[in-house]
């Protein structure tokens, strides 16, 4: 067996954080003083930097951003020709495989990667003062990030399931370790522990799923297994029974019903930066990863998947949306919303093969893709609000802590509203128009009656986001303390809110970002 | 056909003056925000007035249309564009919106900034979801008009806004995102076009059809209200400030109603016909319940609140009766009732800021101490009872013409409204205005000063002379209602 030397190029950005993980941790421990300090700031230098990495290593990404840029007013033409001269000289290969074939360079990993890279940098800005408040703002917890964005960007471009299982443990087993990072604290310890246990079943669950493929396919890359599968050299009953422990396991990580008791515990214990962290970039990678296994391993299969993720994405819709209508608790009541909003993602996703007919994949897969990006840009702001209210010794965690803040600032009232009206899908927010796109994916795939299930738990769905807008705008305040945030929190959380109805009324731009990005990968 | 893109215009100043005047903050800078507010809403009257001397009432196409591609990806435009049916909302619209400014100018002192920017956005949106031309634009605007005015009720409401602004806002949500879906199904359905005149030429099956009506059909009648969904309204009414009652009565109410007109009746027009029986039906429980509901009202807001459902029955039947003279007087008392019950709320408003009631049994005598007042009201209550010389009387006359075409007794039941109305809405005057001045606080009332005599003023004259000379407004539809009728008796299957 001779050995070849791998093709880095394509793993840039993942060698540059895996490398500037192992800095940070030894910068740290030898400047002690400033430690936090230096692990902050060279984390957010990290992370920003393999964002640009990943769009520069990948020429169809560079030229795809060049492109949305150059609709842009005042420099949007200059700056997208500077880009495309950028990505000049590299040959256009739209998918490139590496180290034997375990890793994919395509500009589906390549968008989700700057996606969650920058989820991942804005939520740590967002929660640097939070932790510093309650004196855990500790060099550790940077190097969770890091390393857990590392799994993230591992699993996003896994073309193997053995990598794609060693990125999710990555991303996992730091996960767990920043949910007990505050810990002194019980609830955070008992959230750990529940997201640790209810997390290794569900490892465990995909686990056994992919041993079955393996055994059924004799093989662990993904576009083996599509072959063996293609050719039908593969055992259907085995594939099927592991389809079921696949699709379980994905579901566990997603976030969804029936599979999704984890969710509000973990999302209420959590420390709110913590609890930031794991609602925005982890859904990408989980996004991404089933549309590795599923789409790209499994997609002959996809009229069982699909019944599959019927299933789960209407009992998400519903019991998210109406067990969010009970909640007190904001992070909590978020936490079961993000649940229904994991199930409009996998409503997209199953509207992708119709009777056979594949013409729908494109369409269908990239409203998910964009509906969980905004769902991302969403997030970060309703818990970046959560956390701005927060301060030293007092947790922003009921609803009724937001009683009057139209009273006490009506800037980040009137920013708050935006998310709410946002997730709620109503115009002209990004919010509506994600589900615009998920809902005609699904109606063009024939599935009215879904699209109908839809927007009527949608209606039960506007009713809590109108009960936080209610209590922001229409009570007077009970905490008449000033909101106290940094200029960078006030200002980045600002951009973010904006953003939404930025996005809201020109959507275009994300949106064939999207579709380019699957167009180039499928 | 000029180059200004107008109806941008109407859209645009409003929404982003509104926004200018949020940014002048806080109540330190109110009399800034007001006289802000005020030239915003002359400014936005003003670029409608082109829309109404430039056009073209010979012909029923489309008329001052911009085109611009928003979202390609799905193929939508922001596409504008007004006929004859559209182009007098536009401009009610923006006139309505003066009115308000100028009704909330003393009265709001709380938050006066927010409250002035979301009536200047509501308009800009409200503009735009009658000039809208393609599916999704017009969601767009038409959803998005729920967020001010949520604001509006639940900010500046009565003791039971909270109530009431969550139980108009679910409504509605609930029956436009029905709707949503079957324009979805009609973007499949006509080859990924969201464009509305594309839809009027889709031949589409009658179940399809069939469907998508009552897809229709929850969203508008929710809108309009037509009984049995209309329980939202009084309640939104009663616990809105005068100035969110005004754009309610006036404008949203008249939003379900032109959506018939847009959507329904051109790209179902089979099934429109087949269920004109059941519409016509309920029209008429509107029009004879909920009139008789409107007597018993203690409460003068619910009492107009009331009136207003059983007036919109007046236009929904209208529409579904086909015929040219029932569809255009459904449309002059859209028009007038925009007059008139803006009017009448605007005249409980100011019997409001002063007593702080709006019980019927706390007034009596208020002629002795407001004589001025009492002339304006008298007109206004003239015209909600449909006096003829008055705006009200040339709608609800025509549609009973119609209705007298379309079959005796439908027009035998639409016309008891004429003694109903005048029941209601008189014996409510004379218990308010005349008899004994009944309690110290009426004794102590002052009569309007010059703000109030003003929009008062204005509007009695659009009253009095959208009564004594229709023509104008009649000319201007007649047009684009006929090539609807033409358009409607062609059947699509």
């Amino acid at each position: 067996m001779n050995f070849v030397i791998p093709d880095f190029y394509p793993a840039a950005a993942e060698i540059l954080v895996a490398v500037m993980a192992l800095v940070i941790m030894l910068a740290s421990t030898f400047a002690r003083r400033v430690a936090s300090d230096l692990a902050y700031g060279l984390t957010q230098l990290t992370l920003v930097f393999a964002a640009l990495v990943s769009v520069l290593v990948s020429p169809n990404l560079l030229a795809a951003v060049a492109a949305v840029v150059s609709e842009l007013p005042l420099f949007g033409v200059r700056l997208a020709e500077l880009l495309m001269s950028l990505a000049e000289g590299y040959a256009a290969n739209e998918v490139v495989a590496t180290f034997s074939g375990m890793f994919i360079g395509d500009m589906l990993g390549g968008l989700l990667k700057v996606f969650s890279l920058l989820a991942v940098s804005v939520a740590l800005l967002y929660g640097r003062g939070y932790l510093a408040d309650r004196k855990i703002d500790r060099p550790e917890y940077y190097l969770l990030s890091l390393l857990m964005s590392l799994g993230m960007m591992v699993m996003i471009s896994a073309n193997h399931l053995l990598s794609l299982y060693m990125g999710l443990e990555m991303m996992s087993l730091s996960l767990y370790g920043m949910v007990a990072f505050d810990r002194d604290s019980p609830r955070a310890t008992e959230a750990a522990m529940k997201y640790f246990v209810l997390g290794a079943l569900a490892s465990g669950l995909l686990l056994y799923g992919m041993s079955m493929l393996y055994g059924a396919t004799g093989s662990l890359e993904l576009s083996g297994i599509a072959q063996s599968i293609y050719h039908q050299a593969a055992n259907k009953t085995v594939l099927v029974f592991g389809l079921v422990f696949i699709v379980a396991g994905l579901a566990f990580k997603l976030g969804v019903v029936p599979f999704h008791m984890w969710v509000p515990d973990v999302y209420q214990g959590a420390p709110t930066a913590v609890t930031l962290m794991i609602s925005a970039a982890p859904k990408l990678a989980a996004f991404a990863m089933t549309m590795r296994l599923l789409v790209y391993g499994l997609f002959e299969l996809a009229d069982q998947w699909q019944t599959m993720l019927m299933f789960l994405s209407v009992l998400s819709i519903v019991l998210g949306n109406l067990a969010a209508i009970a909640q007190s608790n904001i992070k909590r009541m978020l936490a079961y919303s993000g649940i229904s909003h994991m199930g409009f993602v996998l409503l997209g996703l199953l509207a992708g093969v119709v009777d056979g007919d594949r013409n729908f994949a494109l369409n269908a897969y990239s409203s998910a893709m964009f509906y969980a990006v905004s769902y991302v840009i969403m997030s970060l702001a309703s818990f970046g609000m959560v956390i701005l209210l927060s301060r030293a010794g007092f947790e922003a965690e009921t609803i009724e802590d937001f009683k009057g803040l139209n009273k006490r600032n009506s800037w980040f009232a009137a920013l708050m509203m935006i998310v709410m009206f946002s997730m709620a899908g109503i115009p002209f927010f990004i919010g509506f128009f994600a589900k615009l796109s998920v809902l005609q994916a699904v109606v063009a795939a024939g599935y009215v009656w879904l699209a109908v299930v839809a927007v009527l738990m949608s209606v039960i769905g506007a009713y809590y986001y109108l009960r936080v807008v209610k209590v922001m705008y229409f009570d007077d305040p009970v905490d008449s303390a000033p909101i106290r945030a940094q200029g960078e929190v006030r200002f980045l959380l600002s951009a973010n809110g904006l953003a939404i109805a930025v996005l809201g009324l020109l959507p275009q731009g994300l949106m064939s970002l999207c579709a380019y990005a699957l167009l180039a990968s499928l | 056909m000029t180059g200004m893109p107008f109806l941008s215009l109407a859209i645009w100043i409003p929404i982003l003056g509104g926004l200018l005047v949020l940014a002048t903050g806080s109540d330190r800078n109110a009399p800034l925000a007001r006289s802000l507010s005020m030239l915003v809403a002359l400014v936005g009257f003003a670029v409608t007035i082109p829309l109404f001397t430039q056009f073209d009432a010979s012909s029923s196409a489309m008329q001052f249309s911009e085109f611009l591609p928003w979202i390609p990806r799905f193929n939508i435009n922001y596409h504008l564009g007004v006929d004859g049916i559209s182009v007098l909302f536009v401009l009610l619209n923006a006139f309505i919106t003066i009115m308000v400014v100028m009704a909330g100018w003393q009265v709001i002192q709380e938050k006066v900034a927010q409250y002035m920017a979301a009536f200047l956005i509501m308009s800009g949106l409200m503009n735009g979801i009658f000039s809208a031309l393609d599916g999704i634009l017009f969601y767009v605007f038409f959803e998005a008009s729920l967020i001010p005015l949520y604001l509006v009720i639940g900010i500046w409401g009565g003791a039971n806004r909270v109530y009431a602004a969550i139980k108009f806002f679910l409504y509605t949500l609930l029956g436009s995102l029905l709707m949503l879906i079957a324009l979805l199904y009609l973007f499949m359905q006509a080859g990924g076009s969201f464009s509305i005149l594309d839809w009027h030429k889709l031949p589409l099956a009658m179940p399809a059809q069939t469907l998508i009506f009552w897809a229709f059909l929850i969203a508008f009648a929710v809108k309009v209200p037509m009984w049995p969904v209309h329980t939202w309204l009084p309640d939104a009414h009663v616990e809105a400030p005068t100035g969110g009652s005004v754009v309610l009565a006036a404008i949203a109410l008249k939003l379900g109603a032109y959506g018939f007109l847009r959507f329904s009746l051109p790209i179902v027009p089979d099934a429109s016909q087949a269920m004109a029986p059941m519409m016509i039906a309920l029209s008429l429980v509107a029009v004879i319940y909920i009139g008789f509901v409107a007597l018993v009202q203690t409460d003068m807001k619910k009492l107009v609140a009331y009136s207003s459902i059983s007036h919109m029955g007046f236009v929904t039947l209208g529409f579904f009766m086909f015929n040219a003279i029932g569809l255009e007087g459904a449309l002059v008392q859209m028009i007038s009732h925009g007059f008139v019950s803006g009017a009448m709320f605007l005249c409980i408003g100011v019997l409001y800021d002063r007593m702080h009631t709006r019980n019927i049994a706390d007034y009596g005598g208020v002629v002795k101490t407001m004589p001025k007042f009492a002339a304006f009201f008298m007109l206004f209550a003239m015209a909600n009872a449909g006096l003829p010389g008055t705006s009200g009387f040339i709608g609800e006359f025509m549609v009973v013409l119609g209705a007298v075409q379309f079959n005796f007794w439908v027009a035998f039941a639409a016309a008891t409204t004429l003694i109903l109305g005048a029941a209601y809405t008189l014996w409510m005057y004379k218990r308010v205005v005349f008899g004994v001045v009944g309690n110290s606080h009426v004794a102590e009332l002052e009569d309007i000063g010059a703000r109030e005599f003003a929009f008062l003023g204005i509007l009695a004259l659009c009253v009095l002379a959208m009564g004594l000379y229709p023509f104008p407004f009649t000319e201007v539809m007649h047009a684009s209602v006929n090539e609807l009728l033409r358009h409607v008796a062609v059947s699509k299957l």
